[in-house]
């Protein structure tokens, strides 16, 4: 492997790994706040790419900013789909047991693949990067880097930014860490925790959302694509220690490295190393890297 | 109690009888589905009785299907007498396994430290030539069965129910016995047990190599059964049903994981026919996972959960 090609793959490893903690967060916040396991995170990353591809026209496609346009379309969706889907589905199921949780979100998963499938169809789609960002950058000799992936992991950098920012500085973060901490005591302590867990909920929506809008032109939009992603995001989520996103950041870059790198290095045993990575790491330290605290 | 057990005499004999009423297609049906009942029941020993909530019990059923495909014989028909025991052997070895490494962690990482382990056996099926690949392998003949004769489908019929039946009457006296009431006893405060001289875990690791070898005996089943094998048998969507059926049904009873397994069958069933859905048929999902969605909101304690303590 020479240097052009190394870069290359180490560039493709962070933004797949920047992309697996938008999901990733979301999915440990909202476990370690809420306590609830969102199987349905994976569906919102499919329903964000079939959104990428059905708002497209609407907004002008890859011309222009027709791009950012769609993102903030699909987002608002998302944050009320999320608002109502908490409302309608979860609020009451904060008292039963986890299991329940997991099946009400099975349950989820399967409504909303059949969803997609009735109103878009079965179809693999592909979606056109945004024509200003359509370019390359030139890596020396012949290799060259897309735009288009840069642009993913800066958005994903600020948005890591963004939520470091909330969590560590405004009274909402403070709150979520409290939650994360002691759910009980935060609750008896009257900070609102119906709303709480509804902001919780929509984020993680959103930012699953935006995770499938973004992916979208890079990886093709198809059926399933959000139950694969999922098993993903939550080796991540373990393998940082539920609850962390300071331990999904460290983690998504991990398994993002060890991903790529593994189909470049290994590509008879890709598939598996991500799962003998969660094994070692959890074997080694049973409660994740980082233990959120 | 009684009522219970009359009830549950009842069930068994309904399935003895089906046969004579069902047709081709019924007999297929609830023999396949029984398979997956002998699965749940697996599986309801550790997310019921133990409270381990293992996200990889289709790996045990897997290795257990290729346990009966591998070690028939090239050219003649292996006995079952061999075959059987031995794809379970080949079950609770792996179970050993992952359970002597899994059970150090708890909660959500032992769900995932179980798909991992799962998703290796996937692999190793999936990517190496040792069992066909993603192609699968079928098996050429149906293992020799004495009198019977397993590749007729009434004769698979009664033989899985057999094993169903000596499953669950296996599990119920099994959580009788003092064993059970330690399993029991960790499930409910394993912190106190400990306290009371327990060292839960070879209890655990019991209970864990228990399930996995019930898991292997439903995958030989199914193996004989369809004389196919391929990695989805290994693929987490299938451990991912199993922890739903045993869920549905409700956790904590030994009926609850029969229950559950027909529960789901039946749902995807009624969702897919095309007689009553027509060419919405297609869509069976969306009616299965709205179903699944309103027994989670009424009731709250699956299907078995209401009455019996």
């Amino acid at each position: 492997m020479d240097l052009a090609t190394f870069l290359v793959q180490c560039l493709n490893a962070l933004q797949y790994g920047l992309l697996l903690f938008l999901i990733a967060s979301g999915l440990t916040l909202i476990f370690g706040v809420m306590g609830v396991i969102n199987l349905a995170l994976g569906s919102f990353y499919m329903i964000g790419a079939y959104m990428a591809y059905a708002l497209a026209p609407a907004f002008g496609g890859a011309a222009g900013l027709g791009f950012l346009a769609t993102l903030g379309a699909g987002l608002v969706i998302a944050v009320v789909l999320g608002y109502v889907l908490e409302w309608a589905f979860f609020s009451f199921l904060y008292e039963r047991e986890h299991l329940q949780q997991v099946l009400m979100t099975y349950g989820l998963i399967l409504v909303f693949e059949e969803a997609r499938s009735l109103t878009l169809g079965d179809d693999v789609h592909g979606v056109a990067v945004p024509e200003w960002l359509a370019g390359s950058i030139p890596l020396g000799g012949l290799m060259a880097y897309p735009v288009y992936r840069l642009f993913i992991s800066g958005v994903c950098v600020l948005l890591a930014l963004a939520m470091y920012a909330v969590l560590s500085r405004t009274r909402l973060g403070m709150a979520i860490r409290a939650g994360s901490s002691n759910r009980e005591m935060v609750a008896s302590l009257g900070v609102d925790v119906k709303r709480l867990f509804r902001v919780m909920f929509a984020a993680g929506v959103a930012l699953a959302t935006l995770a499938g809008m973004l992916a979208a032109p890079v990886s093709s939009v198809y059926p399933g694509m959000g139950n694969q992603v999922l098993i993903i995001c939550f080796v991540v989520v373990v393998i940082g220690g539920l609850g962390s996103v300071r331990g999904a950041f460290a983690a998504a870059l991990l398994v993002g490295a060890v991903d790529t790198f593994g189909k470049v290095l290994f590509p008879q045993a890709a598939g598996v190393l991500v799962y003998v990575l969660m094994a070692v790491v959890l074997l080694w330290r049973p409660e994740g890297l980082f233990k959120a605290t | 109690m009684r009522a219970r057990t009359a009830l549950l005499a009842a069930a068994a004999l309904a399935l003895a009888l089906f046969p004579f009423v069902g047709g081709k297609f019924g007999v297929d049906f609830v023999t396949k589905t029984m398979v997956f009942a002998v699965l749940a029941l697996s599986l309801e020993l550790l997310v019921g009785q133990v409270g381990l909530v293992c996200f990889g019990q289709a790996a045990f059923f897997g290795i257990g299907a290729y346990a009966v495909v591998l070690l028939t014989p090239k050219a003649a028909a292996g006995p079952i007498w061999w075959l059987l025991p031995a794809a379970v052997a080949a079950s609770a070895l792996y179970a050993l396994f992952v359970g002597a490494l899994s059970i150090r962690t708890r909660g959500v990482y032992f769900i995932m430290v179980t798909l991992a382990f799962s998703q290796m056996a996937y692999y190793v099926a999936h990517d190496t030539p040792l069992g066909g690949g993603t192609d699968g392998i079928y098996l050429n003949f149906v293992p020799f069965a004495g009198p019977l004769d397993l590749a007729k489908a009434g004769h698979i019929y009664y033989f899985t129910l057999a094993a169903l039946l000596a499953v669950f009457v296996f599990l119920a006296v099994l959580m009788r016995s003092r064993f059970g009431r330690a399993l029991a006893g960790i499930r409910v405060n394993e912190q106190r047990m400990r306290a009371a001289g327990y060292s839960t875990y070879p209890y655990k690791l019991a209970a864990f190599v228990i399930s996995g070898a019930i898991a292997g005996l439903a995958g030989a089943l199914f193996a004989v059964k369809d004389g196919f094998v391929n990695p989805e048998l290994m693929s987490w969507h299938i451990s991912g049903t199993v922890l739903m059926m045993v869920i549905l049904g409700g956790v904590g009873h030994l009926h609850g994981a029969v229950l559950g397994a027909f529960a789901f069958a039946l749902l995807q069933e009624l969702f897919k026919a095309q007689a009553i859905f027509g060419e919405f048929s297609k869509h069976w999902a969306l009616g299965v996972g709205a179903t699944i969605i309103l027994v989670v909101a009424l009731l709250p304690r699956g299907l078995a959960g209401r009455g019996s303590g």
